[in-house]
């Protein structure tokens, strides 16, 4: 399959609360930044844009056309849009690059959740007859997932709070995180809970915020004349509604997806995964196989700060910035999507 | 100059379609409504409550009805010391995966409970039935618990 490459990219700061700032004026300074690294002036210099949004978060119908006023779509794009994290929309505009369909694509996910009350928000993505009208919210669910590893002595309560602490040190490096700190294990499990067995420090904060990158074939790179890193392998599964019918010990779709993108072809420097719970994290780097030569999430991951929608296009670009800057040779990021890591992606970066 | 006059008009947030629920999850409300259980077999004969149209596994069509108890295990659970305004109790409540008696599949529903230390994996419940039962998953107005001696 050809390689795609990745020649730009770029994420806001993520922040608790952007106040009357609007979806389009998240979007534009990251795209701009994007325009800015290739030099080029605008979407009119891509062939393909595709963006990654939830119009749960605006709560109105089409709300995502909106931001496309971004993007100055006259004379007219080829655009494409997708509910889903941008890490879908990343995905979508790889096959149409495959296709032939185009050499160069523009993703951007973005979003607002601080106006809403973004853990009943996602409550009504769920199944719409058994589950929505109880107003079941994320942070329970996964709860009640981190309960089940508890019990069953899979993890421990430490475990989960080396990971804050790893994230909130780590995110000291990183300018675009909401939560950094020198924090330890043992200032984390001195926290009450707060969603029990879970503490808030367990959970992704709320954040607003908008990512951008621009991929294109092989040759489109070397004429831009850009560093550029290869996509040598990406795949996605899901696994069903029914919390009830998964093991949710484990991550299946995440072990399918990351055969099918040839995780296990060569060493992985860093990987950056999209865990927005810290027994989450745990999860994943069971089911992808991490060990200790991996460094996991050096950006400080999700729970440093989360951008619904575009975090998970985020993990990929955080990847490109590791090997572009010598850093890493080989890294993988993943995106879920979905109650309790249901929907998975994993996508492979290489240096070129 | 008088002030002009603001426009209003009332706006409900909601779907103006009704939707027809099947026969698998309609057959699951309507007996919510006559306050029983039932469950789905799967295809490898798990028991599945509330019934799935289609296997996750062989995405085989389902039909074979198997009515379940209105008790169950706790198989997890979170607890919710600070209750959100949407959520369906104004007190401290737990959320929770209970497997009921005949079934093989945990559902997720809540439980009435007084004090975290009252709840645990393995903890038996039974279903409360809302005073008046109209064909939603609301009909079990929560779960409560099932006193030791009487389980």
């Amino acid at each position: 399959m050809t390689d795609i490459a990745i020649v730009a990219y770029h994420q806001s700061k993520a922040v608790s609360d952007v106040g009357a700032c609007n979806e389009v004026e998240l979007i534009m300074p990251v795209l701009t930044e994007v325009y800015r690294q290739l030099g080029i002036a605008n979407a009119q210099d891509v062939d393909f844009v595709c963006s990654g949004s939830c119009d749960y978060l605006q709560g109105a119908a089409f709300a995502f056309v909106a931001g496309v006023d971004a993007l100055g779509a006259v004379p007219p794009i080829r655009e494409s849009h997708v509910e889903m994290d941008a890490a879908w929309a990343l995905y979508e505009s790889m096959l149409k690059i495959r296709m032939g369909h185009a050499e160069s694509a523009l993703i951007y996910g973005f979003g607002k959740s601080s106006p809403g009350e973004l853990p009943i928000v996602l409550s009504q993505q769920l199944d719409p007859y058994y589950l929505a009208p109880l107003w079941l919210d994320s942070i329970s669910l996964a709860a009640m997932q981190a309960r089940i590893l508890l019990d069953a002595g899979r993890i421990s309560e430490r475990d989960m709070a080396e990971v804050v602490s790893r994230s909130r040190r780590n995110a000291l490096a990183n300018p675009n995180a909401q939560l950094a700190g020198d924090i330890s294990a043992d200032d984390v499990l001195a926290e009450e809970t707060y969603v029990s067995p879970l503490r808030r420090a367990d959970c992704a904060p709320v954040s607003d915020g908008a990512s951008a990158m621009i991929i294109c074939t092989v040759e489109k790179a070397r004429e831009w004349g850009v560093p550029y890193a290869l996509i040598t392998g990406i795949d996605h599964r899901m696994e069903t509604h029914n919390l009830g019918m998964r093991d949710l010990t484990d991550s299946r779709s995440t072990r399918l997806a990351a055969e099918g993108a040839g995780v296990g072809a060569g060493k992985v420097d860093v990987a950056e995964l999209y865990a927005p719970f810290s027994h989450q994290e745990l999860i994943l780097i069971r089911a992808l196989g991490l060990g200790d030569e991996t460094s996991v999430n050096p950006s400080g991951g999700v729970l440093a700060g989360n951008l619904m929608m575009a975090s998970g296009l985020s993990r990929i670009g955080e990847v490109f910035n590791r090997i572009i800057a010598g850093e890493a040779e080989r890294g993988i990021a993943h995106a879920t999507s979905g109650p309790c890591l249901q929907h998975n992606l994993v996508t492979v970066v290489e240096k070129a | 100059m008088s002030q002009p006059d603001i426009l209003n008009q009332a706006f409900e947030l909601g779907f103006t379609y009704t939707r027809s629920t099947g026969p698998v999850v309609g057959r699951f409300l309507t007996e919510l409504r006559d306050r029983n259980i039932v469950g789905i077999k799967a295809s490898d004969g798990r028991v599945v409550v509330p019934p799935m149209e289609y296997d996750p596994d062989t995405a085989e069509a389902l039909s074979e009805f198997v009515d379940v108890g209105e008790e169950g295990e706790v198989v997890s659970f979170a607890w919710v010391k600070e209750p959100r305004e949407s959520h369906p109790s104004e007190q401290p409540f737990a959320w929770a995966m209970i497997k009921l008696d005949g079934a093989d599949v945990p559902m997720v529903h809540w439980i009435r409970a007084g004090r975290e230390a009252d709840v645990s994996t393995g903890v038996r419940v039974r279903a409360v039935w809302a005073e008046e039962t109209v064909g939603f998953i609301t009909d079990i107005n929560g779960f409560e618990l099932v006193p030791e001696e009487m389980s």
